[in-house]
């Protein structure tokens, strides 16, 4: 491998652009194909475009040789709105499993560095940490403060962005109040659908730790699962 | 923002490790499974990365076969040619090197330049 294309994959990995690194395995040569690329003039197109959408390395038999295309999509997120006890056993728990956690809660009294040590945390509302880093399809929003006026903006962002996973905090009844506060937001129905609520794979959770282990669960399975269910 | 919990395995990214290796003068090599058969540890696509004096990031195998590529990549480090490594149990030297779970896996390994 050259080494610029090393630095473009690790640069991809950086910007979170979904790329292949397409490796001529008789050759020797490597060379990196974003997603964003146009593929018509490419003659692996085809091939290139159906491991974007399952996001599987392989190897191919080619005219010429064997080629190995390596998939690398960006390193899943987890935003989760509202610095609350769940949140704290929920952050360490999720970094574990691999994911980059945010916390945002506008409440300073939530947000504090003492109750999240070493967690990236913001103290502010979610628009304005959001508009900084927006919402991607390789990101999991969790929405658990109970608060409508702080949850509800970042729900429908995740929804607008294609999040992977969009869960809310809240019974049966809490949410059908909010799927009418999203639509008046601009939220069809349709897409207020893909909402995981009452939040969490149903394991009996109790606790806030134990309530975290069910979100993050659900997480996974949305990740993984993606694309094989609407 | 800082993060104390980054060193989990999870979490370090072998490309971006590679990267800063290299920036540093490092010369390295990068192993990929290519190819799996039977019940492999680690799926198709997963990398390590290994400097010429043997320190590594990442798994190719979930540590059954780690040391033999890190020795093989030693070699192509130093000349400069990819190459295309098999471990499964129907070879003597994999099954020295502990691949039990009973599948067979290809690597292949090549340095950046």
């Amino acid at each position: 491998m050259r080494a610029p294309v090393l630095a473009a994959l690790a640069e991809a990995g950086r910007e979170r652009r979904a790329v292949i690194l397409v490796t001529d395995l008789e050759g020797g040569d490597g060379r990196v194909v974003f997603e964003t690329d146009a593929i018509e003039g490419d003659p692996l197109g085809e091939e290139i475009t159906a491991r974007f959408r399952s996001g599987r390395s392989g190897l191919i038999e080619t005219a010429t040789g064997r080629v190995m295309l390596t998939v690398r999509l960006p390193s899943p997120r987890l935003v989760v709105i509202g610095a609350v006890h769940i949140a704290q056993a929920l952050a360490p728990m999720a970094e574990i499993a691999g994911l980059d956690v945010t916390i945002i809660d506008p409440r300073t009294a939530f947000a504090s560095v003492g109750r999240f040590p070493g967690a990236r945390l913001f103290p502010a509302w979610p628009e304005e940490v959001l508009a900084k880093a927006p919402l991607d399809v390789f990101t999991a929003l969790a929405a658990v403060t109970h608060d409508p006026k702080i949850d509800d903006q970042p729900l429908a962002d995740a929804l607008r962005a294609g999040c992977f996973y969009v869960g809310a905090l809240g019974s049966r009844k809490t949410h059908a109040k909010r799927l009418d506060r999203l639509a008046q937001l601009g939220i069809e129905h349709f897409d207020s659908a893909r909402i995981r609520a009452p939040i969490g794979l149903d394991i009996g959770a109790q606790s806030p730790a134990e309530i975290a282990v069910s979100i993050l669960a659900e997480v996974v399975e949305a990740l993984r699962r993606r694309g094989a269910s609407a | 923002m800082s993060r104390t919990q980054s060193d989990t395995p999870a979490d370090r990214d072998v490309i971006a490790i590679a990267e800063q290796w290299l920036q540093k003068g490092r010369r390295i090599a990068i192993a990929t499974v290519i190819e799996t058969w039977g019940s492999a540890p680690r799926p198709v696509g997963s990398q390590l990365v290994v400097d010429a004096d043997g320190a590594f990031e990442g798994s190719v195998s979930g540590g059954c076969v780690e040391g033999a590529v890190v020795a093989e990549a030693a070699d192509v480090i130093a000349n400069g040619r990819p190459r295309l490594l098999e471990f499964g149990v129907a070879d003597e030297t994999a099954w020295q090197v502990g691949l039990s779970c009973g599948g067979r896996i290809a690597i292949y390994v090549e340095t950046v330049v």
